[in-house]
């Protein structure tokens, strides 16, 4: 990596662990800051998508001859315009389909040819007048009935993978996945207890509040530019550039500031298509989804049925543990049932444990990653299974799960043994939690659940600027969804020993640093500060070599110490020390400017656990709920700005209160989307929510120097199942199918009663 | 097409401005006059992102039109700061991290606002329930009612 | 000489095989002699395998040495959000 980063138990932090004001609030509370519609090109133009209405048909004829000849339309396309250039590539060339359908529209909502014109109002007249002649297909949009043999298929020829020998018919199931360790029926024999439940989750959305939304310009001399609001402007150059067939190099992407992104800005949608118009047209483009584009052709996460049995010994000991997984891709395959199957038993110590993923192809929109993507269900099938059998053996839910939890050594459910991780610590936090001990009235229920995530590194570049009056620019490659510019300020003065406000960060375009990969994966904060690092380090040895020339004495005897040089032993100690600022004025007669770059792949990034615990109250009347309390306990590592990963805690466990409630698509026999807006989509508001109290513990990842784990994502993942144990505390009944909504829960409640 | 003439108020100055009939508030204030500091979230009212005040009451930009304002005082995002001094709301969501990629920040302020005015001492419930009208996906709202809290404290002195 | 663990799905490619022994000092030199050995494991290395070192997932850093005697688990490249 370039650097050793390894936790350094020793040193002690100023400016880290401290809650400075963030560098970009005023411009966001201002109105100034600029998101992805709020940037406009000279000469630009309207670009709109027409959009399947069918779940599944053939696309026979396009007839664009109308939309073209309409004054004011500036370039109409269709997939003919966006040529297969993916050479062999399946997973680029199911971007391509998804960006533009080819043969067939797969979803309600899938993208079949666009147009750009000089407003909006002639390019929705322009989408009116093509005519596309469709041969409707049979369609299947449910998990369970697309996994059946009789369903229609999704794609031709699809032969699951994974199993032996290969199936002789082919199916909607892409691949079989399969985890685990020991012998799970000899372990089930020796279990005095054993819970086997069917659960069902829906599909829900990222729900971001910012739209897709882009800005391309493409020159004829091969040149082009795109503003757009993304997660990751590398990534998205690379799939733009492979999809068009342009060099990277001259394709030079501004990452607008984000309205949100969790994981559904990790993946081009419109992009190629604006770049595409614009190089028909020859004008710049600008292209924003709606709301209802939104939800009917981005983003969404797998809606599952998952199969758990666990057993247990009357002492509580847990002797077998198996999970099925049924998550929809959407019509393209992906690997969301696998995560399921790895991350669902991750929380504990099972000696016999088995998990297996099926991923099924539907006739929805392709499923894009979603905060932690596929951990919330698992968790909240196996965790609401834990909880019952908690209940069997008659033993507290929480002194349960400590005595099953995973620690350092244990063999992980997913593979390898784990390192120092945090559930035990997390477990106890709960134990000891005044909420946990807090009464309850009637129609309450106290639940809680466990959660886990990888976190991921990556490709990171990074690059530190000293001006000439020894004040710091911090450009960074990774784009800040939640503050990290922040927190990487923080990272900056801290090793250079400066003060915060002394450092300016800003998100580099692709032209201007290395490649860096996505913000996803919790990897924001952990990547882009080890190369933080890494760059300050590099800097401060130039700063030391400046330094020893500007007192002639050799560099050896130069040490750097509170953002100063300083220079050391008896020859040279009396020698006034010399500050940032005195260094950089003189960088013009001492060598020219002072700079550190880093480029690195972070890898190591620390699993990451959390427990939760939430009041629910029910009305037995209408099956509605109402959040009472809620409490998140997670490890950080190290919390680098601990309001910020508050608010990452606070802002997964919301999502995840949303999910296990109220969120869901629904779609109707046709196939097509019902709920495309966020009056019948409805993510929690303001009032449904109580105040969400956080505990961050630090248990340091032994992989970065100030022992930094990813914060963003695990948040989410316990939420289904606390929320799930809860109301079923409170009604009585167990719950098994999310969203718990009051149809759900009054259906629960009536089944329960005729029991 | 010719476009009908409108005559406003927009944050104390005088604007005038062509629009068509079918363009909503929201789609002259960012599309025409360039201010974008006012959001697009969903475009039927749902979000609360694009809100404004229009003669004193508190709407979304989305569900007016542009041609129906005539004569009318607006109040966007890019006047609630007096001039280089933020507005003791805009201060607080900045102390209190009540923002974390900050897209449905300028609607809740303007929505927050008007609370504060008309009610400058509310419970927790009743921010709650006068923000329910503004979607917030980042932060579980948990930090934006405490910095009302703290700037209804502020502002009462 | 490390002893190498793989996830149940990349056993399709090295014969139903789950624990392996390869002569490998780097994450590189692993893959190498694995795709040489079972040449079926190729398509899976392109796509991306992850290398879980003492539980430290490694996804990308193929210059990592192989420690003695440290558990070694290979594990599909992993999707996040």
């Amino acid at each position: 990596m370039g650097f050793d980063a390894a936790f350094e138990k020793k040193k002690k932090l100023n400016s880290v662990g401290t809650r400075p004001l963030r560098p970009d609030g005023v411009e966001k509370v201002t109105g100034k800051a600029r998101y992805g519609a709020d940037f406009n090109m000279p000469g630009q133009l309207v670009g709109r998508i027409l959009r399947s209405p069918h779940a599944h048909a053939k696309i026979k004829k396009i007839d664009t001859t109308k939309a073209e000849k309409l004054k004011g339309v500036k370039a109409v396309i269709t997939a003919k315009d966006l040529p297969d250039l993916t050479d062999g590539n399946s997973d680029l060339y199911d971007v391509l389909d998804n960006c533009m359908a080819r043969e067939k529209a797969l979803y309600d909502g899938h993208a079949v040819a666009a147009v750009a014109a000089i407003d909006a109002a002639t390019a929705r007249k322009a989408l009116k007048l093509i005519k596309v002649d469709y041969k409707i297909l049979p369609h299947v949009t449910d998990v369970d009935e697309a996994a059946d043999a009789k369903a229609p298929l999704v794609r031709e020829g699809v032969f699951t993978t994974g199993v032996d020998p290969k199936p002789a018919k082919p199916s909607n199931i892409t691949n079989r996945s399969q985890y685990g360790h020991g012998d799970v029926e000899g372990g089930m024999a020796e279990a005095d207890f054993i819970v086997g439940r069917t659960f069902k989750t829906e599909q829900t959305h990222q729900g971001y509040i910012e739209p897709h939304a882009c800005v391309a310009s493409v020159n004829s001399d091969g040149n082009a530019e795109l503003w757009v609001c993304t997660q990751g402007h590398f990534v998205y150059r690379q799939n733009c550039a492979d999809l068009l067939g342009m060099d990277a190099s001259k394709l030079r992407v501004t990452s607008s500031e984000i309205g949100g992104g969790f994981g559904g800005k990790t993946h081009v949608w419109s992009e190629p298509v604006a770049l595409a118009l614009s190089r028909k047209a020859g004008r710049p483009v600008k292209l924003v989804m709606s709301r209802e584009e939104v939800f009917r052709a981005s983003g969404p996460t797998s809606a599952t049925s998952i199969d758990v049995r666990i057993g247990a010994k009357k002492d509580g000991t847990v002797t077998a543990a198996e999970a099925t997984l049924r998550y929809t891709c959407g019509p393209y395959p992906g690997m969301w049932a696998e995560l399921g199957a790895m991350t669902a038993f991750a929380p504990y110590d099972f000696a016999n444990v088995k998990t297996v993923g099926y991923e099924v192809l539907v006739n929805r929109p392709k499923v894009a990653a979603y905060r932690a993507p596929s951990a919330p269900m698992a968790a909240f099938a196996v965790e609401s299974a834990v909880d019952e059998l908690a209940g069997k053996i008659g033993m507290d839910p929480v002194k349960f799960r400590i005595k099953n939890a995973a620690k350092e050594g244990s063999r992980a459910s997913y593979g390898p043994v784990y390192g120092p991780i945090g559930i035990g610590p997390t477990l106890e936090a709960a134990k000891k939690h005044p909420h946990m001990k807090a009464p309850l009235g009637k129609n309450q229920g106290r639940g809680m659940a466990c959660g886990f995530w990888f976190n991921f590194g990556g490709q990171t570049c990074s690059n530190i600027n000293i001006g000439e009056d020894g004040t710091v620019n911090l450009a960074v490659g990774t784009v800040d969804v939640g503050g990290s510019r922040a927190s990487l300020s923080l990272v900056a003065a801290e090793e250079l020993g400066v003060p915060y406000e002394q450092i300016k960060a800003v998100i580099g375009d692709t032209g201007t640093l290395g490649h860096n990969d996505m913000t996803d994966g919790s990897r924001g904060t952990f990547s882009s500060s080890l190369a933080t690092i890494s760059a300050a380090r590099n800097a401060i040895s130039i700063m030391k070599e400046r330094a020893a020339k500007m007192w002639d004495i050799p560099v050896e005897h130069v040490e750097w110490e509170n953002g100063h040089a300083v220079a050391k032993g008896k020859k040279y100690g009396n020698l006034p020390k010399l500050s940032v600022k005195d260094i950089a004025a003189k960088a013009g007669r001492t060598g020219g400017p002072i700079a550190g770059h880093s480029e690195l792949v972070a890898d190591g990034a620390g699993v990451s656990f959390a427990t939760h615990i939430c009041d629910i109250e029910v009305d037995p009347q209408t099956g509605a709920t109402k959040v009472l309390r809620y409490t998140v306990i997670q490890d950080a590592g190290k919390a680098v700005h601990p309001t910020y990963v508050e608010g990452q805690y606070q802002g997964g466990a919301a999502q995840g209160i949303g999910w296990a409630l109220n969120e869901e698509y629904i779609y109707g026999k046709d196939g097509r989307l019902q709920n495309p807006g966020f009056l019948d989509y409805r993510i929690p508001v303001c009032s449904d929510l109580p105040m969400i109290d956080t505990q961050i513990l630090e248990i340091p990842n032994p992989n970065h120097p100030y022992g930094v784990r990813g914060v963003g994502e695990t948040s989410i993942v316990p939420p289904l199942a606390a929320i799930a144990n809860a109301v079923s505390n409170a009604v009585d009944a167990r719950m098994t199918h999310i969203p718990m909504s009051p149809p759900r829960i009054l259906k629960a409640l009536e089944t329960e009663a005729a029991e | 097409m010719s476009g009908i003439a409108v005559s406003t108020t927009i944050n104390g100055d005088e604007v005038e401005y062509l629009c068509q009939a079918d363009e909503t508030l929201l789609d002259v204030l960012r599309d025409r006059l360039e201010m974008t500091g006012t959001k697009e979230g969903c475009g039927t009212g749902d979000c609360g992102a694009c809100s404004v005040m229009v003669d004193g009451r508190l709407v979304c930009s989305c569900l007016v039109l542009g041609a129906e304002v005539q004569g009318s005082t607006i109040e966007t995002i890019e006047g609630m700061a007096d001039g280089a001094d933020l507005h003791p709301l805009q201060q607080k969501f900045i102390e209190h991290a009540a923002l974390q990629c900050g897209v449905c920040t300028p609607g809740f302020l303007i929505a927050a606002k008007d609370l504060l005015e008309r009610n400058p001492n509310p419970t927790e419930e009743e921010i709650r329930f006068g923000l329910a009208g503004n979607l917030c996906r980042c932060t579980g709202y948990d930090k934006i009612v405490r910095a009302v809290q703290d700037a209804a404290q502020e502002m009462k002195g | 000489m490390v002893a190498i663990k793989i996830w149940g799905g990349l056993s399709a490619a090295t014969n139903g095989q789950t624990e392996l022994e390869i002569d490998a000092n780097y994450i590189r030199e692993l893959f190498a002699k694995l795709e040489e050995r079972y040449p079926g494991v190729k398509p899976y290395i392109e796509r991306g395998i992850a290398v879980s070192i003492d539980g430290v997932i490694y996804r990308d850093t193929w210059s990592k040495e192989l420690p003695d005697g440290a558990e070694i688990f290979l594990l599909p490249r992993l999707e996040g959000g």
